[in-house]
């Protein structure tokens, strides 16, 4: 067997060091009546079997790549530097575990705290934790982390088009708690903040693209005595006012779209940045430096008494287990792309969707509902939108995400996304793709 | 371990001592060292009223983090901003400059009910 | 000895020098719109590297790490088992890199197999009716798990109950997890065999209890000789039986928990089935569960239909726990692991998990004492009290010395200064004679020479850092 290297001999020898006739004997603690005869599981395969196996189930799925691209709603297509993999899958990084032996883990420590670096001046925070399972859990876990800093409130603000699947995530992780959720529609300074108001949560932009300045309910927020929770697109803070800059106290986000691939949903990057007044209130880990005792620069993970491993039933959170790797990838990402980059990766994306919209809103029957939006708009449409996708599908086209996926009553919209990995030509057939099946 | 003898403990380490018509809470001696280098304190606000056996406050090292509980009723009316920027006070002059809170004791009587220091010393092994 | 990088490596903003670029797009073929003015950013303040400066910093930091590819890495309870090159080639395929989570059913079949095939091989190792594959980690599958509980409790007008039991042998996310889910918990003893104290339990079953949070084996290493009582006087009492299976290494093929009375578990995919750990993750936390917990499963989970499969949400679900399919990449990985092992397989893992444990602790018993005179299971803990004055914490550090990753240290916490050592059953022999070796030398050092112990590590690229510093005047972002 290739990954056990015991032989019988060796196996033999062991047992009689241990002082054991048989390797049943060292499972003596277990019931007999409780110990399996077997397994209803097909035989071990080899790795080339193995390999076909899984490649032949690979093969029957849709690929980004071979279509023209228009889906995002959370997850987006986008370019990954062959850096990133390159460096994120050495076996150093790939197979150590969390560095709590600093002295022999500098370099995932380093890396975090380049990745908290990095990532806390892309969203304007002081400080950012080494990730969270994804978007939709760290802003479950802000939510949480907001209400217990505010003790004797109970009532969360949540705006109408927040991703679906992030208000489901934030019921479930909140359903143990008295938390009362008020939703409010359109611009989040309008929300009806009170004295009962712990926070309110911002997207930036929300679900169906449309971006609304934060600044304004940050500050309403704080006159209230609440705090101000913005989910935001980190890739749209390279072009546009960061949270921080606004004034959110949390800042939550998902990182996929930066340096990860799509993998079916997971495993992404759930991102979460604080002030400094509450950094030792927010979840995860987080790496600081320091130095030794000759004075060499050096990272120890921090603030640990927030944590389960110390605080237990009195952790702010049972994290423990995060996305290392993920956030690893982001970091060679941002590091590679850089300032000039990322903001290239931006615009474009922005140009893109703008220019799409453009097309889109002239074809008769359509109509562009997003008034400003960074590269995800809504277009109202003729025909059903699910009617559309699995028309244009067929064609090569995969033209965006119908909301009546989510919302039953919404079947004539249409989420479409624009990313740097689209081309002016995709751009058109998608237009013209879409005047066709309007017939 | 040094025992101050004008103030009265608690059996999980906090003090209270007389000073004026106040009361100062602090850690003792051998809770400073149980917990090692005192890295961060969280203290309540000015105004605060806390209840015998209340939880005012957390300290915390590396590796360990302690609730403070209160020796005794009472409202606070000040705060060591000292040792909130330097909790090093604590494993330095715990009796001293590393005090934590100071209350307006509600029943000036609970302070009989604490353990004196000859008590304190024997519950902690030293006579 | 070990081939550390032992130069200091810049932080990437001071590597950085105006105008350089690490890669380049393709230029935008469609016209430039304006920016929305009152939110255009003015400062962004990301280095600039160019791209071998990028591969060379990664790569030296690389080279400061230890890791299951470079050392022999003993964390107990973290499985580090070496984690096949073979999952990684069969994850990174195009046919999922490039597979967007949203897309409809009939356009994912094979992935949504993959799921099902590793989901239901899963449920059938545990020994459970159901499983869903969402949890994205060992602590994210607890809060499943408990969540479930507080759901059915309440389902049967039962919400009053609010206590849930945890061994102090048991990890800190068990509690932690409990809190989550607005639990409170009450610490039941361990007794002399290393096993959880019967007596304690049966006092602390009242009309309170939700249930129990058990590790089998513990964190002792121990196998839980009274699983079966367990479970049937918890519910007797009312409550639940959840599973932690942090250390299934040891019993997947041999025992099956869902047949002793556990109502609800997850696995570690991440451990067990030989994903990497990534320094610190993605793992995945699949939760399985009997009859009576398997509708409160979180969701979505793969159901066959025909020849078809679609994703279906349990009929009482508590919900979502995260966006999309679970950690998809990481299950991926799994089945790779599971297709290869099969059920024989999988009993060999554990038998030579088992083996080698038991093997290290009869090489270093002599000199460390071992708390517990019991066959281990995958891992077992000892004391570094071998010499006045040097502690747990100066061993680890020395073995860094030896060229060895410390084992897991001051945990479980009712065994103090513990070493909790799980070797796994990728290890040699040679390796695991070596690793003894240096354990005796150390233990021999530590009475001779102990300050040689407590300046260690003398071979890393920093020594000893200054912790409370760091936590004193927190330094959480590159300030130049």
């Amino acid at each position: 067997m290739p990954f056990i290297p015991n032989t019988d001999e060796e196996r033999a020898e062991m047992l009689k060091a241990i002082g054991v006739s048989s390797v049943q004997e060292l499972f003596s603690d277990i019931p007999e009546r409780l110990r399996i005869g077997s397994l209803d599981l097909p035989e071990g395969v080899s790795e080339v079997e193995a390999l076909e196996a899984v490649e032949s189930l690979a093969e029957r799925n849709v690929q980004t790549k071979k279509m023209d691209w228009f889906l995002g709603a959370g997850a987006y297509y986008g370019y990954i530097p062959a850096v990133v993999p390159a460096l994120a899958s050495r076996g150093e990084f790939l197979t150590a575990y969390t560095p709590y032996q600093p002295e022999v883990s500098q370099g995932t420590l380093q890396a975090i705290f380049e990745y908290q670096s990095m990532m806390a001046k892309l969203l304007g925070m002081a400080v950012v934790n080494a990730s969270h399972y994804d978007g939709a859990t760290a802003l479950a876990e802000a939510v949480l982390m907001a209400w217990k800093a505010k003790e004797d409130r109970k009532r969360i603000l949540l705006p109408v088009d927040l991703h679906p699947e992030y208000a489901q995530v934030i019921e479930t992780y909140c359903a143990s708690f008295d938390i009362e959720f008020v939703e409010y529609r359109g611009a989040p300074e309008a929300a009806s903040f009170d004295d009962r108001t712990a926070a309110i949560v911002v997207a930036y932009p929300d679900f169906c693209g449309e971006v609304y300045p934060i600044e304004k309910a940050a500050e309403r927020a704080h006159e209230a005595g609440a705090l101000c929770i913005v989910q935001a697109d980190p890739l749209m803070c390279a072009l546009m006012k960061s949270p921080g800059e606004q004034g959110a106290d949390i800042v939550t986000a998902e990182g996929q779209w930066l340096g990860n691939p799509l993998n079916f949903g997971g495993p992404y990057l759930g991102i979460m940045g604080t002030t400094e007044a509450l950094v030792r209130r927010m979840p995860g880990r987080i790496v600081g430096e320091t130095k030794d005792k000759i004075g060499r620069r050096g990272f120890v993970l921090t603030l640990s008494t927030r944590e389960q491993h110390i605080r237990r039933e009195k952790a702010v959170s049972n994290i423990c287990s995060n996305q290392g790797l993920s956030m690893l990838q982001t970091c060679i990402y941002l590091a590679t792309l850089g300032k000039q980059g990322l903001k290239e990766v931006a615009k474009q994306s922005y140009d893109k969707a703008h220019y799409a919209a453009e097309l889109l809103g002239k074809i008769p029957g359509y109509r562009v509902r997003s008034s400003r939006f960074f590269r995800e708009f809504l277009v109202e449409t003729p025909k059903p939108a699910a009617q559309l996708v699995e028309i244009l599908t067929k064609r090569g086209i995969m033209p965006g995400l119908a909301l009546s996926r989510y919302y039953s009553d919404r079947d004539h919209e249409l989420l479409v996304c624009v990313t740097e990995m689209n081309t002016r030509a995709q751009i058109e057939r998608l237009a013209a793709a879409l005047k066709e099946a309007s017939k | 371990m040094a025992i101050d003898k004008n103030a009265r403990y608690l059996e999980s380490h906090e003090y209270a001592k007389p000073s004026g018509e106040y009361m100062v809470f602090g850690i003792s001696d051998h809770a400073q060292a149980e917990l090692g280098d005192v890295v961060f304190v969280e203290l309540p606000a000015v105004g605060k009223t806390l209840a015998k056996g209340a939880i005012f406050g957390t300290i915390e090292s590396v590796k360990a983090a302690s609730d403070l509980y209160a020796p005794l009723s009472g409202t606070v009316v000040e705060v060591n901003e000292a040792v909130k920027n330097d909790p090093s006070l604590v494993n330095k002059d715990c009796y001293g400059d590393g005090w934590l809170i100071k209350v307006a004791p509600s029943d000036p009587a609970e302070f009989q009910s604490l353990l004196d220091s000859a008590a304190y010393g024997k519950a902690i092994g030293e006579e | 000895m070990n081939t550390m990088n032992m130069r200091d490596e810049p932080l990437v903003y001071e590597l950085s020098r105006t105008g350089r670029r690490g890669c380049a797009l393709p230029k935008s073929d469609v016209p430039e719109y304006v920016l929305p003015e009152d939110l255009v950013r003015e400062e962004l303040d990301l280095p600039e590297l160019d791209e071998l400066t990028v591969v060379r910093h990664f790569t030296r930091l690389s080279q400061k790490n230890f890791s299951i590819d470079t050392e022999f890495y003993p964390l107990g309870s973290c499985t580090m088992k070496y984690n096949p090159k073979v999952n990684e080639v069969a994850a990174s395929n195009p046919g999922w890199k490039n597979l967007h989570p949203l897309v409809g059913e009939e356009h994912a079949q094979g992935a949504l197999e993959l799921m099902w095939r590793l989901q239901e091989g899963l449920r059938e190792i545990g020994g459970f009716a159901a499983a869903s594959l969402q949890p994205a980690a060992g602590a994210h599958g607890e809060l499943s798990g408990v969540l479930m509980i507080r759901a059915a409790l309440r389902a049967r007008g039962d919400d009053g109950r609010r206590k849930m039991l945890i061994p102090d042998s048991a990890h800190g996310t068990n509690p932690a997890s409990c809190t989550m889910a607005g639990f409170v918990t009450q610490t039941i003893p361990s007794g002399p065999d290393g096993n959880i104290d019967m007596t304690a339990l049966r006092s602390a079953l009242d009309e309170s209890v939700a249930g129990i949070m058990i590790t089998n084996p513990n964190t002792l290493g121990l196998f839980e000789k009274n699983i079966e009582e367990i479970c049937r006087l918890v519910h007797e009492a009312g409550g639940y039986v959840y599973g932690d299976g942090a250390n299934m290494n040891a019993l997947a093929g041999i025992f099956r928990p869902g047949r002793s009375g556990i109502d609800v578990m997850h696995f570690n995919l991440h451990k067990t089935f030989s994903t990497p750990h990534g320094g610190g993750g993605p793992g995945a936390g699949m939760v399985a569960a009997n009859e009576s917990l398997a509708p409160y499963l979180p969701g979505p989970v793969v159901v066959k239909d025909g020849e078809a499969y679609r994703l279906a949400m349990p009929p009482k679900s508590i919900g979502r726990v995260k966006a999309f399919h679970g950690n998809f990449g990481i299950l991926v990985r799994a089945y790779v692991y599971l297709l290869m092992m099969g059920a024989d397989g999988l009993r060999r893992v554990a038998e030579n998990a088992v083996l080698n444990a038991n093997y290290l602790k009869s090489l270093v018993e002599a000199v460390y004492p071992v708390p517990y005179k019991r066959h281990c299971m995958h891992e077992f803990v000892a004391k570094g009290t071998v010499a006045e004055g040097v502690h747990t914490l100066d061993i680890a550090k020395r073995l860094i010395d030896y060229g060895f990753h410390p084992p897991t240290i001051y945990f479980p916490l009712i065994v103090q200064e513990a070493l909790m050592i799980e070797p796994t059953e990728t290890e040699s022999k040679e390796t695991l004679d070596l690793y003894a070796e240096a354990l005796r030398k150390i233990a021999a050092e530590a009475a001779s020479q102990p300050e040689l112990l407590h300046e260690a590590p003398h071979n890393a690229p920093v020594a000893r850092l200054d912790e409370v510093m760091a936590a004193r005047c927190p330094v959480l972002c590159y300030r130049g």
